[in-house]
Parts: C-alpha cells; structure tokens; sequence
C-alpha cells in the first residue's frame, strides 16, 4: 500500500538547516494500522506530512500502491492534532464533514447523506446543525475524524490526533479508531509520541529515533483482540512491547539490556 | 447593567446640552454668534420634515454610498491579489505606503479637473479615501489566515482556487467586515469635506454652505448634528451586521 524509501528531509540551508528525516524506510501492508512512534522533535510530523504531499521532501521516495507521491495523492484523508485550528469555524459541523465530499463528485443529498452516517459513527448522530466551536475538545476531534471517514479514503494518516485532549477523552477516542477501522477497510498510520498508546491501537509500532529521525525499531503487536484499555494494558506482551519501544525511542537499544528484557518476541 | 449605562449617558447629554443652553441664556456666550442650543434642537427636528434638507441628505448618502460600494469591491479583490501574491506585496507595498498618508481632500482640485461630472468627482475622492482600510484589513486578514485550515482542505486534494475561495476567503472575512465599517465613517466624513470645499448640486456640505452665506449659524449646527446621527446609525447598522455575520469570529476569540 505505502512505501516509503530512503527518505530524508532538511529545513532551511547553511548553517540554519535542519534535518528531520535521516533516511527512513518504510512499508505498511493494505488494511494494516501503523503507529509511528518517536521522541518530541524527531521529524514524525514531517513523514506524515510527506506522505501526505503536504511537505516536498528533499530525499527519496514515497509510493503509495506503487505510484510514486507528487503532491497531494488522491484517496487520503489526514486527521490533525489541533481539530480547533482544523475544523473550519464558519461552517457547521455538518458542513465541515460534507466539504471534502465535493471532490467525490457526490450530489448534495448523497453527501448529506454520507455526512450523517459518518456523525453516527462517532457518536455525533445530532451534532450536524450545531457548529464545531460549540462542541467539547473531544467532540470535535471526532468530528475531524467522522469528516475523514466519510471521505472514505482508502490511506488515513492521523498526527498526534488525541495529543490535545485530556486523558479519560483520549481512551474514548483510541477506541472509536479501532472501532471504526473494522468497518472500513483502510489503511491507517497514526503517527505519536505516546508509546502506550502506540501499542494500544497498532497492528505494528514503528519507533524512530531522536532527529535526522530513522527508523530506530519495528515490531510486530500480537496483542488479542479487541482490545481493552484496561485488559490489554496489563497483558505481560503488552508491557514489554512498551518497554522494549522506551527503549528504542531513547536510544538505547533492547540489546544492551538483555538481562532486564530476555525474550524480544511477545504473544 | 446596559439600561443603567444608557441612562448615565442620557443624562451626560442632557446635562452639556443644559450647560449651554444656560451660557446662551445668561450672556455667557452671545445668542447672535452661538445660537442657544434650544434654537438648534429646534431646527434639527425641523430639517428632519424639510424636503430641501432631505434632498440634500439623499445627494450626500448616494455618493457615500456609492463610493463605499466601489472602494469596497476594489479594495477586496486588490488585497485577495496582493494577500495571496507575496512577491506582488512587496513590490507594490512602497506605492501604497507613499499614496496612503495623501489627504483625500487635497486631490479635490486634480480631481475636480480630470472628472468632468461633480458626482463623480466626490464619489472618485470618497473611493480613493475609503478604500485603505479595506485594503488593509483585508491583506491583514489573508496574512492571518491559519497555514493548518488551508493545509487541511489542500490534503483533500483541493488546489489554490479551491483553497483561496473555501478556505482564505470565509476567514479573512471578518477582518475585512471591520476595514468595511472604518471605510464607511471614513467616506461619510470625506464626502461632506467634498461637499463644504467645492460645493455643487446638493449635499449635507452645501446645505451648511449656504445657510453660512445666509448668516444662519444655528442651521449650520442642525445640518451638523444630522451628519453625526448618519455616521452613527451607519456605524451602529454596521457593528449589528458584523457580529451577526461573524458570530464564529466572536465566538472563538
């Protein structure tokens, strides 16, 4: 579905430049649910952004199903961190999730349509008339999210998408996403620096190191499903996936440990 | 809270009024220089169903109104261009900083000679006047413009235009509401300067011209009082619509 190959990227140039990505390498799998997972800083944004076409990198390549990524590519929703900043606030919730439907070609009833059931599928069956500046922190982010499911793309990117809400919010949301991606077949990379919740909602963590930011681990999650926020968290495979990614996002890696972490692979 | 607030105010007004009716009464201030203030109420009810008044409010209003309209429509579409052109900005920026500071009313006489039609003439001045703060807010507003909202629709894949008209457009919007109410008192003041300076068929400005030449002080002061309650009914009319259209604005900041 993606790859991502040898992709760098520096900011500015001289002595002022930056560089976030260090040659990063990368393939998600059609239908997989990718976290990616790094230290503050360490260039998750800009992969993400990327991929997206939003950010021409300086480096390497992205495919996305083999076509190589040249602006924006078709077929892609992206949920941002800041829903407040995303969400436009001239426009009623309903709106906002309709907009993007425009370039589906979809009549006005069929997006109205298309709107309501993916409102239903957050939770916000009834929000439609109201506008996002009306709504909690949480609600709108989800109205960010119904606006991507209903577009229907077949590759969600997600940046830090519930880095700004508050804990028990955070949980609810984790779990509308894996909710919902068994009702839509996509593929889905949610890139964030919280490693607990990286495991939580992944199929596969991949863990970048501090920047030029390259890919520093990637394992397998071979939790049970579906899972639980409080089962799953006590899951010993799901304690030491935590552990072995801290590791890899600090830098040090598992190896140099082996007493504290005898066996890599997890159940 | 508001109720006790418009009463205060009242009586503040009451109370000058008082103040100087009672200087006209005592001699403190000449009744043949400055009329006594009850004089000038008088006559501003009176203009209020004098049909030559009137006629000379409408004059006035067409060409504030007018002129408004085209410098807003001008204004607009030059700062969409230039907000969303920055290389354009910075070219045309020093043109516009040395032609702001210019005194509408000091393009009168050039004016006056290259617009044959006295109406258009004023409107010409007004525009010129009222399009600046419409101009400004608008690029101001375009600048402000959020890079996440315009990065967000641009990752459904809408290109510039879409971005530009969905996007920039709706949010600047407010900014340039404000530059719309600024330039409207700017181009009331303007086209009533226009009218005192080369006077012409009609207009509030001519009207005090010719009750000064008719040694009428007290219906230059009732001409007056109208052009300060227009300027304030457009305003308060402007203010109204502002929060009504942009409540999102409000709501948010």
């Amino acid at each position: 579905m993606l790859d991502v190959i040898n992709l760098s990227h520096t900011y500015g140039a001289g002595p002022q430049a930056h560089q976030a990505l260090g040659g990063v390498n990368l393939h998600v799998a059609e239908g997989q649910l990718v976290s990616v997972v790094g230290p503050s800083g360490c260039g998750k944004s800009t992969l993400l952004r990327s991929i997206a076409g939003l950010v021409r990198p300086t480096g390497g390549r992205i495919l996305i199903r083999g076509a190589q990524v040249d602006g924006v590519p078709d077929d892609l929703a992206v949920v941002f961190q800041d829903y407040s900043r995303s969400l436009f606030p001239w426009m009623s919730v309903g709106e906002n999730v309709e907009l993007p439907l425009q370039r589906r070609g979809l009549d006005r009833t069929a997006r109205r349509a298309a709107a309501a059931e993916a409102l239903d599928a957050v939770g916000l069956g009834n929000a439609a008339a109201k506008f996002p500046w009306e709504l909690s922190g949480g609600m709108q982010q989800r109205v960010s999210i119904a606006r991507a499911l209903a577009y229907r793309p077949s590759l969600l990117l997600m940046d830090e998408p519930f880095g700004s809400v508050d804990a028990q919010t955070r949980e609810d949301l984790e779990d509308l996403i894996l909710a919902v991606r068994g009702h839509h077949r996509m593929t889905i990379v949610l890139i964030t620096h919280d490693i607990d919740e990286s495991v939580y909602v992944g199929d596969r963590v991949v863990a970048l190191t501090k920047a030029p930011a390259r890919v520093a681990g990637d394992l397998q999650v071979d939790l049970p499903g579906p899972r639980d926020q409080i089962a799953t968290r006590e899951l010993p495979g799901f304690v030491h996936l935590r552990a072995e990614i801290g590791r890899l996002v600090r830098g040090k890696h598992a190896d140099l440990l082996p007493n504290l972490l005898p066996n890599r692979s997890v159940h | 809270m508001t109720s006790t607030r418009v009463i205060r105010g009242a009586i503040g007004v009451a109370g000058l009024l008082a103040v100087a009716e009672l200087a006209g009464r005592t001699g403190l201030l000449d009744p043949a220089v400055v009329p006594l203030t009850s004089t000038v109420v008088s006559d501003t009810v009176g203009l209020a169903v004098d049909s030559e008044f009137l006629t000379d409010v409408s004059f006035t209003l067409i060409v504030w109104a007018v002129g408004l309209g085209l410098a807003s429509l001008l204004a607009v579409s030059a700062g969409m261009l230039l907000g969303s052109l920055p290389r354009a900005e910075s070219a045309v920026r020093p043109v516009l900083e040395f032609l702001r500071p210019i005194p509408s009313v000091a393009l009168i006489p050039l004016v006056t000679l290259v617009v044959a039609s006295d109406a258009w003439m004023k409107i010409t001045v007004v525009v010129y006047a009222a399009m600046w703060p419409v101009l400004i807010n608008t690029m101001y507003g375009l600048r402000e413009v959020d890079p996440l909202a315009k990065e967000t629709l641009r990752s459904f894949g809408f290109g510039r235009l879409d971005v530009l008209r969905r996007v920039s457009l709706p949010s600047a919007a407010p900014f340039v509401g404000t530059g719309i109410r600024l330039a409207a008192s700017v181009a009331l003041i303007v086209a009533i300067s226009a009218e005192l300076l080369s006077g012409g068929a009609g207009g509030i400005g001519v009207y005090i011209i010719k009750a000064g030449s008719a040694d009428r002080v007290d219906l230059m002061l009732a001409a007056a009082m109208w052009a300060g309650v227009l300027g304030l009914i457009v305003n308060s009319v402007l203010v109204r619509g502002q929060r009504r259209l942009f409540r999102w604005h409000e709501a948010r900041t």
